[in-house]
C-alpha cells in the first residue's frame, strides 16, 4: 500500500470516527435527560427520595432541597446534573452513603469477567456451528443445531439458570450455587478480574475455585447470544454462497476449503461481527437475571438490588452508564466495521 | 407459481379473489416450514386452553390445601392423581395455576403487541412521511430507547410506575415501539419514491389517505414478522420481570411469577420450578417457530419459485 493511500484511508477513518462521535452526543443528552427525569416523575418528593429521609421538618426539607440544588429550576437542575456527570460525580448510594461511580467500579469488573466469558463462549460455539450447518445445509447436522438454536433463542435463562442449579449443584455437586470464589480463599483485589487475581495471588486451588463459580453462569448467560449467533452465521454464509464471487472461485477450481475459508467466511463475517456486537445490550438484560440467580456480585443484581431498596440515586446514575456503556459499545462495533469493510468507509 | 399461466389473459380480479389467492399463496409457503406449522399447532392449543381455562382446570389456581403441600406429580412416590403435576408450597394446583398461566401470556403478548405496534406504527409513519427535521427529531429519541437494555429500561419504568402487570406491559411496549417505527419508517421511505404513491397523490389523495390507504397495507409484511418476535419477546420479558417481582404480583398464577415463588424450594421440589419455566419455553418457542415460517412466507426476497 503507498503511503499515500495509506495516509487517504486513515483521513476517511478518521473522518467515519468523528462523524459517528458527532452522531452520538444527541443520543447521550438524550440518555442523561431520561435518567435526569426519572427521580422527578417517581411518586413522592424527590427531595425526600433523594435524600433518603422521611417526615422531616420544613426547614430541614429547605436545607435538602437546596443541598440538593432542587431550590433551582429546573433548566438548571438539569444542567447541574450534566456538569456533576462531567466531572464523574453520580450522587451517594442511599444506603451505603459511597460515592455511586466508586461502587459501580468495584462491581463492574464481575459483570465484564462474566459477559466477557459468555461471548467468547458464544462466538467460540456459535460461529463454527453456524458455518457447518451453512456448509451442510439440510443435513442432519443443520437440522439438529438450528432447533437447537431456536430452543436456545426461546430460553428463558431465568428458569435455565435454575434447571442447570438443580442438575449441576443439586444432584451432581458438581458446581457451586453462588457467588464468584469459595470463601476460604482471601486475596487483595488487583485487576478485579476473579480469574486473573487468583492466579496473581498463588495460592494452590484458588483458581479452580474461581472457574468453577464462573461456569454456570456463563453458560446461562451465553445461551442467547449463542443461539442469536448461530443462527446469523448459517444465514450470512448462505448468503454469501449464492454470491458470484464464490462461483467464480469454485469455477476456477479453487479447493472448496479455501473457497469457504477466504471468500465465503470473511464475507459473511461482516455481519455476524455486527451481531455479536449487538449482544451486549442483549449481555447486559442477561446479566441482571443470571447475576440475580447465580448471587453474582456485579452491576446487574447491584441494579435489581438498588431498585428494591429504593435507593433511586444509584439506580438513577446505574441506567446511565449502563447505557452511556451499551453506546460506546456499540459505537466501537460501528467502527470495527468500517474498518473491515471498506464499503462502508468510503461512502 | 406454479399455477400462473406464461402470459396472463387481461383478466379482472375481484379485491376478494386477490386476497383469497394471496392468502392461498402466504399458506403455501408457510406449510413448506414444518417447524412452522407445529408451532402454529401448539400455538392453537395455548389459545384453546387460555379460552376454556375455567373448563380444563381441575381446581381454582389460587384456591390453596393445607393438608397438601408439596405434593409431587402423580408418576412420583408420594404423588396421587388427585394432583397430576403436585402442588406448590401453599397446597395450590400447579397444573390448574399452569393453565390458567396461559391466559396471562396470551394477554400480555397481546396487549404488549398492539400497544407497540400501533404506537409504533403511528411513529414511523410520520417520521418516514415528512422526513426532515420531524425525520431527524422522532429517530433521535427512538434512539435514546434503543440505547437502554431493554429489559433494564422496563425494569426502571416499573419501579417509577410501580409494580404490576398493568405497568409492566406498559413499560414494555414502550421498549418494544422503536422497532416498529424504525421498520415502519424504512418501508415508508423506500414506498414514497414508487410510481404508485406519485399517481395517488397526484390524484388528489390527502396526507392522511396517503399514509394510511395508500401506503401502509404496503409495508405490512415486516411489521408481522417483527410482531411475531416482540409476541415472544414479551412473554419472555414479561415472565422475567415477574420473576423479579416486577410484573404480576402473587398469588396470580404468572409462569414467571410462580418461578418466583418457586425459588427457594429448587433443591427439594423440582416440579414447582420445572413445569412454569417449561410452559414458557413451550409457548416462545411455538410463537419463535411461527414467526420462522411468517418470514419465509412473508419475505419476497427468499421467495423462489
Amino acid at each position: 500500500m503507498s503511503p499515500a493511500r495509506f495516509c487517504k484511508g486513515q483521513g476517511r477513518m478518521l473522518r467515519l470516527i468523528l462523524s459517528k462521535l458527532l452522531y452520538l452526543v444527541p443520543t447521550f443528552l438524550g440518555i442523561t435527560i431520561i435518567a435526569f427525569s426519572f427521580v422527578r416523575i417517581l411518586p413522592g418528593d424527590p427531595v425526600l427520595l433523594m435524600a433518603g429521609e422521611r417526615g422531616v421538618t420544613p426547614e430541614r426539607h429547605a436545607e435538602l432541597s437546596a443541598q440538593l440544588g432542587y431550590d433551582k429550576s429546573v433548566v438548571l437542575q438539569y444542567f447541574d446534573f450534566l456538569w456533576r456527570l462531567l466531572q464523574g460525580d453520580l450522587g451517594h448510594s442511599l444506603v451505603t452513603k459511597k460515592p455511586v461511580m466508586d461502587e459501580f467500579l468495584a462491581l463492574f469488573p464481575a459483570t465484564v469477567e462474566l459477559g466477557l466469558c459468555a461471548i467468547l463462549l458464544a462466538t467460540l460455539i456459535g460461529v463454527p456451528v453456524g458455518v457447518l450447518a451453512a456448509i451442510k445445509r439440510g443435513s442432519w447436522f443443520d437440522q439438529v443445531s438450528m432447533t437447537t438454536a431456536l430452543v436456545g433463542f426461546s430460553m428463558p435463562i431465568f428458569w435455565w439458570g435454575l434447571l442447570l442449579i438443580i442438575f449441576f449443584s443439586g444432584i451432581l455437586g458438581w458446581t457451586p450455587v453462588s457467588g464468584r470464589i469459595s470463601l476460604m480463599y482471601y486475596f487483595p483485589d488487583v485487576t478485579g478480574f476473579m480469574l486473573i487475581d487468583s492466579l496473581l495471588s498463588g495460592q494452590s486451588g484458588a483458581f479452580t475455585s474461581a472457574v468453577r463459580h464462573l461456569i454456570l453462569p456463563s453458560v446461562v448467560l451465553a445461551t442467547i447470544p449463542l443461539a442469536v449467533i448461530a443462527r446469523q452465521t448459517r444465514s450470512a454464509m448462505l448468503e454469501v454462497m449464492g454470491e458470484d464471487y464464490v462461483r467464480t472461485a469454485r469455477a476456477k477450481g479453487m479447493p472448496t476449503r479455501r473457497v469457504i475459508g477466504v471468500h465465503a467466511l470473511r464475507n459473511a463475517m461482516i455481519p455476524v461481527i455486527t451481531t455479536i456486537g449487538l449482544q451486549i445490550g442483549v449481555l447486559m438484560a442477561g446479566a441482571i437475571l443470571t447475576e440475580t440467580i447465580f448471587s453474582w456480585p456485579g452491576i446487574g443484581k447491584w441494579m435489581i438490588d438498588s431498585i428494591a431498596r429504593r435507593d433511586y440515586p444509584v439506580v438513577q446514575s446505574g441506567l446511565l452508564l449502563i447505557a452511556a456503556l451499551v453506546m460506546i459499545v456499540n459505537l466501537l462495533v460501528d467502527l470495527t466495521y468500517g474498518l473491515i469493510n471498506p464499503r462502508i468507509r468510503n461512502k | 407459481m406454479t399455477d400462473t399461466p406464461l402470459s396472463p389473459a387481461p383478466v379482472r380480479l375481484s379485491d376478494a379473489a386477490i386476497r383469497r389467492r394471496m392468502l392461498s399463496e402466504f399458506w403455501f409457503y408457510f406449510r413448506q416450514n414444518r417447524g412452522a406449522v407445529i408451532g402454529l399447532v401448539v400455538f392453537v392449543l395455548l389459545v384453546l386452553t387460555a379460552i376454556f381455562a375455567p373448563v380444563l382446570a381441575p381446581y381454582d389456581p389460587t384456591s390453596q390445601n393445607r393438608g397438601a403441600l408439596l405434593v409431587p406429580p402423580f408418576w412420583q412416590e408420594g404423588g396421587s392423581t388427585a394432583y397430576l403435576l403436585g402442588t406448590d408450597a401453599v397446597g395450590r394446583d400447579m397444573l390448574s395455576r399452569l393453565i390458567f398461566g396461559a391466559q396471562y401470556s396470551l394477554f400480555i403478548g397481546i396487549v404488549v403487541v398492539s400497544i407497540a405496534l400501533v404506537g409504533g406504527i403511528a411513529i414511523g409513519l410520520v417520521a418516514g412521511f415528512f422526513g426532515g427535521w420531524v425525520d431527524s427529531v422522532i429517530m433521535r429519541v427512538m434512539d435514546v430507547i434503543l440505547a437502554f437494555p431493554s429489559l433494564l429500561l422496563a425494569l426502571v419504568l416499573v419501579a417509577v410506575l410501580g409494580p404490576g402487570l398493568t405497568n409492566a406491559m406498559i413499560a414494555i411496549a414502550i421498549v418494544y415501539q422503536p422497532h416498529f417505527a424504525r421498520l415502519t419508517r424504512a418501508a415508508v421511505m423506500s414506498e414514497l419514491k414508487r410510481e404508485y404513491v406519485t399517481a395517488a397523490r397526484v390524484a388528489g389523495a390527502g396526507n392522511f389517505r396517503l399514509m394510511f390507504k395508500t401506503i401502509l397495507p404496503n409495508c405490512l409484511a415486516p411489521l408481522i414478522v417483527q410482531a411475531t418476535l416482540s409476541f415472544s419477546s414479551a412473554v419472555l420479558d414479561s415472565a422475567a420481570l415477574g420473576f423479579l417481582g416486577m410484573g404480576a404480583q402473587p398469588p396470580a398464577p404468572e409462569w414467571g411469577t410462580m418461578l418466583a415463588e418457586a425459588r427457594e424450594f429448587i433443591l427439594r421440589a423440582w416440579w414447582v420450578v420445572t413445569f412454569p419455566g417449561l410452559a414458557i419455553l413451550m409457548s416462545v418457542l411455538a410463537i419463535n417457530m411461527m414467526g420462522d415460517g411468517l418470514r419465509d412466507a412473508l419475505d419476497p426476497k427468499l421467495k423462489r419459485s
